[in-house]
């Protein structure tokens, strides 16, 4: 999409700087020149929130590494000892802690989009993967990034998580000692977990740069669902277009992320990871935080341990395939009226697998985990295959141009061509 | 609109499927706390100073006997948006308490308590605590924060907007604990306590703390006062993150509007 740059930069220095690296050039090419469609809606501003919020949580990250303590007997008190005495000591800590969350709404939004809008479809296969990557190794960095402060939930939930492989056949147990660097969850976990924690969110800026890449590539898919065919009628430049309307969702996005670091930053916490570490004493609910829930619920769905292991794995390695395990021929659900009814459901059964996996594994909630967890599936490994094959779809316009003219009243302004 | 209509079909599916599997709720073992009205709810919320004093009266004289206070500081008893104490009553406070210490020789010695210093430990680690109590007492700096309740589905989402925003849970937990003690044959019964037997004998009771002011001495009264103190205990920069929060709202919901009306200049043209 982008081709070959044909910026020349305006200053003596630039020109000769630009001849040796052209690094003006690729910036220029990715974040002014590059062709956005004209008709991306607000769902389309996730992306730039989750760019902000990654660097966010790093610099937060950074500040506070300064002042915390990786060992089991001062953890919990160098937590505090942030919470206290250190100059905005609160303001990282909140920020960092709501911001995982920010963090996980903004992606779970840019991927209930792309599943809506078929993103994932060719040629988006391959940025598609990436982002299934990069959403696993953000669940590995929040998941031990909320084992650090090492309080109840802390511990309890590492214990929980980690106990899982020791579910994998013949090797499970040698793995999890392994991972634990002992035979329980003990100091050398928590000081591998700070130290993968700190890796991580690095590994991922690699990933998200590959992400960009292989988005400037392919270009953006749209709410329309058709490719670019003239860039001149369908596009508009990155900057000023997306610049400014990214910027205002952002701000507004931050607005809301100002709301919870400020006046509830408690509120998507736990109570009981207040309480320092004690594995004498089990909590009554060992919950995750929220973003794992739904996940969490299909784990318990399952009545084996190795079986829900691997439905939890697999509810998240399906995504991966579902460029294949798509058969439509349209991308955008605004022309599948079946898919989108379908999708709404799947939308709410996350929702309420959410719900099931903050509620107490028993009666009648493990039952309705089992009903919603089938959907999960079914919604991607029959529903969408079949789906593709019989579903009439409606008429898609021909060109981009063609659907913001027709959004916009003027049906039928074929513009002289 | 179709999509509207698609989220409503949906909804409707989803919802019968629901009603279908509807859950047994396992709740009503223990009834939820009543709400209390603190001053310092709400994103305007400052703590009320002499509730504060009069709340590390009662910690002194009465939960101290058992429950240690070891973040806290006593310097933190005159910070801005506490207690605010004058220096000289730390001072002369933090010299009441014997401090663990080493001389320059290496030698350990006891000597006067400094502001700097925070609250002592009664006992060397938790297992000497549960010797002499039975359990070992928790530690007061977080427990505001490290005890609460869930209100259930749907209210707990109410928990968290502008508004109706309730972020006293804990606090509300505390005070209706300590006023909880409603059976007078059994004095380790609690009505909000899990399990309504508590390790914790009836700690309060009427004219159990002289209070200076002409504030009533009730139960009641010590309970809030108690429970506001140990909350401010666990979060000592609730007041400067609420006001450094207005602020930055301010600022945020003016550059959202310029930002509007920025993007809608510059796009006016494209559609």
């Amino acid at each position: 999409m982008s081709g070959h740059s044909t910026y020349v930069p305006q200053s003596a220095i630039g020109r000769w700087f630009e001849s040796r690296l052209p690094i003006l050039g690729l910036m220029h090419g990715s974040f002014v020149s590059y062709p956005t469609p004209r008709n991306l809606n607000y769902m389309w501003t996730f992306g730039a929130m989750l760019s902000f919020m990654l660097v966010a949580q790093i610099v937060t990250g950074i500040a506070l590494a300064m002042h915390y303590t990786p060992h089991v007997d001062f953890a919990f008190a160098s937590v505090e000892h942030i919470m206290r005495d250190v100059n905005w000591g609160w303001f990282m800590r909140y920020a960092h802690a709501n911001g995982a969350s920010m963090f996980f709404i903004a992606v779970y939004m840019h991927m209930f989009r792309g599943l809506y809008y078929g993103s994932y479809k060719a040629p988006r296969e391959v940025l598609w993967i990436l982002g299934v990557i990069i959403f696993l190794l953000m669940m590995a960095t929040a998941f031990m990034g909320y084992v650090l402060p090492w309080g109840q939930m802390s511990f309890w939930g590492a214990t929980v998580i980690t106990n899982l492989f020791s579910a994998i056949p013949l090797v499970g147990e040698a793995i999890t000692t392994w991972l634990w660097g002992g035979f329980s969850v003990d100091n050398p976990t928590l000081n591998r977990f700070f130290s993968l924690h700190y890796l991580l969110p690095f590994m991922l800026v690699g990933i998200v740069i590959l992400h960009v890449w292989a988005l400037h590539v392919a270009g953006q898919n749209n709410p329309a669902g058709v490719e670019v065919k003239n860039v001149q009628r369908d596009t508009v430049p990155f900057t000023p277009y997306a610049t400014a309307k990214d910027g205002f969702a952002l701000v507004v996005f931050l607005i809301f992320f100002a709301w919870f670091i400020f006046y509830v930053p408690n509120y998507l916490g736990h109570a009981d990871n207040y309480i320092d570490a004690n594995p004498l004493v089990t909590p009554a609910h060992i919950v995750p935080e929220w973003y794992f829930l739904p996940f969490y619920a299909i784990l318990r769905a399952i009545p084996s341990k190795l079986g829900g292991v691997i439905a939890m794995f697999g509810s998240i390695a399906v995504l991966a395939f579902l460029p294949w395990l798509d058969t439509s021929k349209v991308k955008s659900a605004s022309f599948r009226p079946v898919y989108k009814v379908f999708f709404w459901v799947f939308v709410l059964v996350a929702i309420g697998l959410g719900y099931l996996g903050a509620m107490p594994a028993e009666g009648g909630y493990v039952i309705a985990a089992r009903i919603l967890t089938a959907y999960y599936f079914g919604f991607f490994l029959l529903i969408m295959p079949l789906l593709g094959m019989f579903e009439t779809p409606k008429a898609v316009p021909a060109t981009i141009a063609d659907a913001v003219l027709a959004k916009h009243g003027n049906v039928v302004m074929n513009p002289a061509e | 609109m179709k999509t509207f209509k698609s989220i409503f079909t949906a909804a409707l599916i989803v919802g019968a499927a629901a009603m279908a599997t509807a859950p047994a709720n396992a709740a009503g073992e223990v009834e939820n706390p009543s709400r209390q009205s603190w001053s310092f709810a709400g994103p305007f919320g400052k703590f009320d100073r002499a509730q504060l004093q009069r709340g590390f009266q009662v910690y002194r004289e009465v939960c101290a006997a058992c429950h240690t206070l070891n973040r806290v500081a006593f310097r933190n008893l005159s910070e801005r948006g506490g207690p605010e104490f004058s220096d000289s009553q730390i001072k002369a406070l933090a010299a009441e308490y014997r401090i663990k210490d080493f001389d320059d020789k290496g030698e350990p010695i006891e000597r006067e308590g400094r502001a700097a210093d925070r609250f002592p430990r009664q006992f060397v680690n938790a297992d000497a605590a549960a010797a002499v109590h039975g359990v070992a007492p928790p530690d007061l700096s977080v427990i505001a924060k490290a005890r609460g309740y869930s209100r259930g589905f749907p209210l707990f989402i109410l928990d968290a907007l502008p508004g109706m925003a309730y972020q006293e849970h804990g606090v509300d937990y505390l005070a209706a604990l300590l006023m909880g003690y409603t059976n007078p044959d059994d004095l380790n019964w609690n009505r909000y306590f899990p399990g309504h037997a508590i390790k914790m004998a009836k700690p309060l009771s009427a004219d159990q703390v002289a209070y200076t002011d002409g504030t009533p001495t009730t139960e009641a009264q010590y309970a809030k006062d108690v429970s506001a103190f140990l909350f401010w205990a666990a979060e000592p920069k609730m007041e400067e993150r609420k006001r450094t929060g207005l602020n930055v709202m301010l600022f945020l919901l003016v550059f959202a509007g310029l930002m509007y009306f920025t993007k809608k200049k510059i796009w006016a043209d494209v559609h």
